[in-house]
C-alpha cells in the first residue's frame, strides 16, 4: 500500500510542484494551504509524512509541528519542515520542536524525494 | 688677683674673637660657601639663652626650685609644632620679610601703622630686657672684682659703659655691613653659634666644678640638701604653682618665636628649612645641657654660703672664686658675658631694623627733603639710620640699666618681657591660619593687649621700684577695687605674670577677633591673607605677577633701587634678576609685574615691606585690583570649587554620553536585528519563488514526456515565477534606494488628475479581466503638484493594483477620487473588499507585511509596495494612510501639498 504524504504550504505554485512530483513517485497526496487545516488533514487523512512549510497564515509549521508532536497517538507520523528561512536558529528550533528532517527551498526535486523514500523506508 | 684692665681687654679679645668668627662667615657667605650648617643654625636658636639664663636660672633655682625650669619646657613644646615655624618661614621667605613686624604689617595689607605699633612694642617691651644684659655684665664684672679683691676702673670710667660702646661697635660692624633683600646675617649667626658653644662650655665647667670638685659628686649634693628643711622643699614640685607653670610655660613657648631676636634667628636668618627639623631635637638637648647643674649649682651656693649674704645670681661666679679658681672665673664671666652679647648683638640689630624700616622711613618717606624725584643714593642714609639706631637702642638700654639699678623694673624684666612679645601671637597665628583675620583687628588685639600687659605688668613694676604711686596696685584705679593692677575684676590667687598673661591675652584675642569679624580687608590685605594662610599652596604658582596691573619704567624702579640700595647692590641684583629671566641686559627686562614685584621684593629687604609698598607705588601707576578680583584671583580654593564643579557637570555631561552612546548602541543593535530579519525576510521572499521555478524545471528537466497539458503549465508557471522574482527584486532596490536617499528625483509640475486617469487608463484590462468596476471623480484640469510624475504614478498603480487584488470578482467596485483643498491634493482609493482591522491598518505599511491573511490564496505581491508608496510621498511632504473596518472595504487615502501660490 502506497505511503501517503500531506503536503501543507500556502504557496500555491509550490503545492502544485510537490504534489506533482510525490504524485508521480506513487505517493498517496493530500494538500492543505494552512495550518489549521494541516490539522485538520492530519486527522482525516492520516498521513505517514508530511511536507511542512514553516511561514504560513493561522498557524505557523512550528505550531503544527508542535501540536502533532503533543498528541503520542500521532508519533509515527513524520515530519519535514520546508523553509525559505534558512538560519540555523530556524533549523535548531524546528528540529527541537520535534521535526524529523528539515530542508530548506528551494530544495532538489531528487534529494527531497531520495529522503522522503528513505523515511519512509525506516 | 683679677685686673679690671686685664678683664676688659679679655672682653675685647673674646669680642674681636666673635668679629673674626663673624667676618670668616660673612666671607663665606659671599663666596657662596655657606658655613651656616643644621648644627650651626640649632646652636644659634640658644641666643634664647642669655645672661638671664646664664646667671638667673641658679638665682631662680634657689628660690623656686624646679620651676625655672618652665623656661626651657615651653620652648621645646614650641619647638615641636615645626609645621608652624615652617610655615611661618616659607612666608617670610617669599615675601622677604625682615622683622616680625614687617611679618605682622605685611600680612596685613602692609601696614605702616601695624608695623610701627609692633616696633613700639617691641622696643618698649625689650629695650629693659637688653638693660639687663647689661646689669648681668655690670654684676659680674662686679662680683669678679669685689670678690677677688680687685679694683673697679679708675677714675669716673663706667665699665658697663665701655661694654655697650663695644657691644654698639661689634653689632655695627657686622650687623649692618650692607643691605640685602634678605637681610640675612651669615657671618651673625656664626658668631652666635660660637658664643652658644662658649657659654654651654662656660657652665657645664663650673657645674662640674661645684658639684665634683667642692662636693661628691650629684649624689651627695642632693643627699646633703635633703638634709636641710629649707632646702628639700625646693627639690619637691609643687602642685599649687600648677597654674603658674602652665602660664610661664606658655609664655616661654611664645617667647622663643616672637622675641624680635629668637625671629630674626629662627625666621630671617633660616636659610634652609630642613635646619629646623635638626633644631627641633639639638636646642632641646642644648637647654637639658646647660640646665643639668642649675640645681647642683644653686643647692651648692646655698649650702656653701650658708647664713651669708651672697646674691645667688652670681653662685656661678663666687663658688669658684671661693676656692680661688680664677681662671675657671674667668672662663665663667666670659660665658656670661658671651650669652649678653649674643642676645645685646642681635636684639639690637633685630631692633634697629624695625625702627629703621617701621618707624623712622615712613616718617623720611613723607619728609619734602627726600622727595622721590631726588635721585639720590639712600643706602648710605639707610645703614646710617640703622647704625643710629643700634646706638639709640644701647643707649637707651644703658640709661635704663643707669636709672634702674636694682630696682625690680630691671630684675623682674625677663618674663615682662615676655609678656610683652606675647602680644604678637594673636596677630600672627591668626595672621597664618585665620583669613578673616583684619588690619584693623590687628590693631585692636595689640593695642588692647598692649595696654593691659602695661597697666598690670610694667605699670606695677615702676610701683614696686617706687617711681611711681602704687594706689593704682593696691585700691585699684581711682579707688575702684575692680581695677586693682593686679587683680583685674576680682581675679586674685594668680601671680602676676599669670594674671597679666591671662587679661592680657583675652583683651587681645578678644578684640582681634571681634574686630576683624565685624571689618572688611581692603584688596592688598585680602590678598595677603590668601597669601599667608595658603602659603604651601600659592608657593608653587606665581599668582603675584596677576595681582599687579598697572604701568611702570624700568628706568624708574631701578632708579629707586639704586636709591635704596645703592647703586653696586642694585645692579648686582639686577644682574641676577635678568639672568635668572633669560636676559643678559637688565636694560632690556619689561617693566612688568614680574620687575615690579622684583623691585618691591628688593626694596623690602632694604625698607620693609610696608615702606616698599609706599615707595613703589610712587612710580609704578598701579591699577586697583576690587577686592572681588583679587579673591578670584588667589582663592584657590574658589577655583578648586569650580573646577570640581566643571569636572562634576563634565562627568554628568559623560554620564549623559555614555546614556546617548548605550541608547545609539541600543538602537544600533535594533536596526541590525531588524537589518538582519530583512534579510532573512528578503531571503525567504526570493527563495519561495524560486523555490517552484526549481522544483518545476527539475521536473520537466527530468521527465521529457511529460503531458504536454502539464508542460505548459508548469512552463508557464516557471515565467510568472520568474517575473514575480523580478519585480521582487527590483523593488527591494528601490526601497533600499528609498530609504537610504539615494533616489532620484524628478521634481517638476504634475497634473495629479492626469496621472490618476492615465492609471486608470494602464491597469483598466486588470480590471475588466476581473470583472471589477473602476470608478473616477476627478475633475477636468486637476491639480497640480511640484514632483515626481513616475513616482506618483507608481504610488496610483500600486494602490489601484493592491484594490483589484481584494475585491471580489464581478461584484468588485473601486472608486478613484481626486479633490483639492487651499493647501493639498487629497487622493483616495477607496474599494469594497474584505476591509482591515485596525491592527492590519498600520502593519501593511512595515515592509513584506501583506494583507490578505485571511484569504485562502496568498495575494501576489512583494509587500513592498505600501511602503515604497509611503516614503514617495512623504518625500513630496504628504501622507498616505488606510481607513478601514473589517467587511467595509477599504480606502486608501494620500496628500501631496500644494507649492504655496507665488504672491
Amino acid at each position: 500500500m502506497a505511503h501517503k504524504i500531506l503536503i501543507v504550504d500556502d504557496e500555491p505554485n509550490i503545492v502544485i510542484s510537490l504534489e506533482f512530483l510525490m504524485k508521480k513517485e506513487g505517493f498517496e497526496v493530500a494538500v492543505a494551504n494552512d495550518g489549521e487545516e494541516a490539522l485538520a488533514k492530519v486527522a482525516s487523512f492520516n498521513p505517514d509524512l508530511m511536507l511542512l512549510d514553516v511561514m504560513m497564515p493561522k498557524k505557523s509549521g512550528f505550531e503544527v509541528c508542535e501540536a502533532l508532536r503533543a498528541d503520542p497517538g500521532r508519533s509515527g507520523l513524520q515530519i519535514v519542515m520546508l523553509t525559505a528561512k534558512g538560519r540555523d536558529t530556524e533549523v535548531a528550533k524546528g528540529l527541537a520542536l520535534g521535526a524529523d528532517a528539515y530542508v530548506t527551498k528551494p530544495f532538489s526535486t531528487k534529494d527531497l524525494v531520495a529522503k522522503v523514500k528513505e523515511m519512509l523506508a525506516r | 688677683m683679677l685686673s679690671p684692665g686685664f678683664v676688659l681687654f679679655l672682653s675685647a679679645a673674646y669680642l674681636g674673637l666673635l668679629f673674626a668668627v663673624a667676618r670668616f662667615g660673612d666671607a663665606r657667605a659671599d663666596a657662596g660657601k655657606s658655613i651656616i650648617s643644621a648644627n650651626v643654625y640649632a646652636l644659634s636658636l640658644a641666643v634664647y639663652c642669655t645672661s638671664w639664663t646664664f646667671y638667673g636660672s641658679v638665682g631662680r633655682a634657689t628660690s623656686g626650685g624646679l620651676s625655672f625650669l618652665t623656661i626651657y619646657i615651653g620652648p621645646t613644646l614650641m619647638l615641636l609644632c615645626v609645621g608652624v615655624i615652617i610655615k611661618m618661614i616659607r612666608i617670610s621667605k617669599a615675601q622677604r620679610v625682615t622683622s616680625i613686624a614687617d611679618f605682622i604689617a605685611s600680612r596685613y595689607g602692609k601696614s605702616q601703622l601695624l608695623a610701627g605699633l609692633v616696633t613700639v612694642i617691641a622696643v618698649i617691651g625689650v629695650v629693659p630686657y637688653i638693660a639687663l644684659q647689661l646689669k648681668a655684665v655690670s654684676a659680674s664684672l662686679q662680683t669678679l672684682f669685689q670678690t677677688s679683691g680687685g679694683e673697679f676702673l679708675p677714675g669716673m670710667i663706667d665699665s658697663t659703659f665701655i661694654i655697650a660702646a663695644l657691644l654698639a661697635l661689634f653689632t655695627i660692624l657686622f650687623g649692618t655691613r650692607h643691605l640685602d633683600a634678605t637681610e640675612r646675617h651669615e657671618g651673625m649667626v656664626a658668631a652666635i653659634a660660637f658664643e652658644s658653644v662658649v657659654k654651654l662650655a662656660a657652665f657645664l665647667a663650673v657645674g662640674v666644678f661645684v658639684t665634683y670638685g667642692m662636693f661628691g659628686g650629684l649624689s651627695d649634693l642632693f643627699q646633703r640638701a635633703a638634709a636641710a628643711p629649707e632646702l628639700a622643699r625646693l627639690l619637691q614640685m609643687d602642685s599649687s604653682r600648677a597654674g603658674t607653670w602652665t602660664a610661664l610655660i606658655l609664655l616661654s613657648g611664645l617667647a622663643i618665636i616672637f622675641l624680635p631676636r629668637q625671629f630674626q634667628i629662627i625666621v630671617v636668618e633660616n636659610v634652609d628649612e630642613a635646619h629646623l627639623k635638626r633644631a627641633v631635637w639639638l636646642f632641646p638637648l642644648y637647654l637639658v645641657a646647660i640646665n643639668i647643674f642649675v640645681l647642683p649649682l644653686a643647692l651648692g651656693g646655698l649650702l656653701h654660703f650658708q647664713g651669708q649674704d651672697f646674691n645667688p645670681d652670681t653662685f656661678v661666679l663666687t663658688l669658684p672664686l671661693a676656692r680661688g679658681a680664677e681662671s675657671l672665673a674667668l672662663l665663667v664671666f666670659i660665658g656670661g658675658l658671651s650669652a649678653a652679647t649674643g642676645m645685646v648683638i642681635v636684639e639690637t640689630i633685630a631692633l634697629s631694623t624695625m625702627v629703621c624700616n617701621d618707624l623712622v622711613m615712613p616718617w623720611l618717606l613723607r619728609a619734602r627733603w627726600l622727595g622721590v624725584g631726588e635721585r639720590k643714593d639712600l643706602s648710605g642714609v639707610l645703614l646710617g639710620i640703622r647704625r643710629a639706631a643700634i646706638i639709640l637702642i644701647l643707649l637707651l638700654g644703658y640709661i635704663y640699666f643707669r636709672a634702674a639699678g636694682e630696682a625690680y623694673a630691671l630684675v623682674g624684666i625677663g618674663l615682662i618681657s615676655f609678656a610683652a612679645v606675647a602680644q604678637f601671637a594673636p596677630a600672627m597665628f591668626g595672621g597664618m591660619y585665620w583669613k578673616q583675620g583684619t588690619r584693623a583687628g590687628a590693631v585692636a588685639g595689640l593695642l588692647g593687649g598692649f595696654a593691659v600687659w602695661t597697666y598690670t605688668l610694667l605699670l606695677p613694676s615702676f610701683a614696686k621700684s617706687g617711681w611711681i604711686a602704687n594706689g593704682f596696685v593696691e585700691q585699684g584705679l581711682w579707688g575702684i577695687h575692680a581695677l586693682k593692677a593686679q587683680a583685674l575684676f576680682g581675679l586674685s590667687g594668680l601671680d602676676e605674670i599669670s594674671h597679666s598673661l591671662w587679661w592680657s591675652l583675652l583683651a587681645n584675642i578678644g578684640l582681634y577677633v571681634l574686630v576683624s569679624l565685624y571689618s572688611k580687608p581692603d584688596a592688598v590685605e585680602a590678598g595677603q591673607a590668601e597669601r599667608f594662610v595658603d602659603i604651601f599652596r600659592h608657593g608653587a604658582r606665581d599668582t603675584d605677577a596677576r595681582l599687579w596691573r598697572g604701568t611702570a619704567s624700568v628706568d624708574e624702579l631701578v632708579s629707586l633701587l639704586e636709591r635704596f640700595l645703592g647703586p653696586f647692590r642694585a645692579r648686582q641684583q639686577l644682574a641676577a634678576y635678568a639672568a635668572a629671566q633669560g636676559t643678559s641686559d637688565w636694560h632690556a627686562l619689561p617693566a612688568d609685574a614680574g620687575f615690579v614685584r622684583f623691585a618691591e621684593a628688593q626694596l623690602s629687604g632694604a625698607i620693609g615691606s610696608a615702606s616698599a609698598r609706599v615707595m613703589v607705588a610712587s612710580v609704578a601707576r598701579e591699577e586697583d585690583l576690587g577686592l572681588e578680583e583679587v579673591l578670584d584671583i588667589l582663592d584657590e580654593a574658589t577655583q578648586v570649587r569650580a573646577y570640581s564643579r566643571e569636572l562634576e557637570s563634565k562627568s554628568r555631561e559623560l554620564e549623559a554620553a555614555t546614556a546617548d552612546l548605550r541608547q545609539a548602541n541600543e538602537r544600533l543593535r535594533e536596526l541590525d536585528r531588524m537589518k538582519d530579519d530583512f534579510i532573512s525576510t528578503v531571503t525567504h521572499e526570493l527563495r519561495t519563488p524560486l523555490t517552484s521555478i526549481r522544483a518545476l524545471s527539475e521536473m520537466l528537466h527530468d521527465d521529457p514526456k511529460m503531458d504536454l497539458v502539464d508542460r505548459k503549465r508548469f512552463l508557464g508557471i516557471i515565467v510568472n515565477e520568474a517575473e514575480r522574482l523580478t519585480r521582487l527584486i527590483n523593488q527591494i532596490l528601490d526601497m533600499a534606494k528609498l530609504e537610504s536617499g539615494r533616489a532620484e528625483w524628478t521634481t517638476a509640475e504634475v497634473d495629479l488628475g492626469e496621472v490618476a486617469r492615465e492609471t486608470m487608463e494602464s491597469l483598466g484590462q486588470l480590471f475588466r479581466e476581473k470583472g471589477v468596476t473602476l470608478e473616477g471623480e476627478i475633475p477636468e484640469k486637476g491639480p497640480v503638484v511640484l514632483a515626481d510624475r513616475d513616482r506618483l504614478t507608481q504610488v496610483m498603480i500600486n494602490l489601484l493594483s493592491n484594490a483589484v487584488k481584494f475585491v471580489p470578482g464581478e461584484t468588485g467596485l473601486v472608486q478613484v477620487r481626486v479633490m483639492a483643498n487651499a493647501s493639498e491634493v487629497r487622493v483616495e482609493v477607496a474599494d469594497n473588499g474584505p476591509g482591515l482591522t485596525v491592527e492590519e491598518c498600520n502593519v501593511i505599511f512595515e515592509k513584506f507585511r501583506q494583507g490578505g491573511n485571511t484569504m485562502t490564496n496568498k495575494p501576489q505581491g512583494t509587500g513592498l509596495g505600501l511602503p515604497i508608496s509611503r516614503q514617495i510621498v512623504e518625500y513630496f511632504g504628504g501622507n498616505l494612510w488606510v481607513e478601514s473596518r473589517p467587511g467595509a472595504g477599504a480606502k486608501f487615502i494620500f496628500t501631496v501639498p500644494l507649492p504655496a501660490s507665488e504672491e
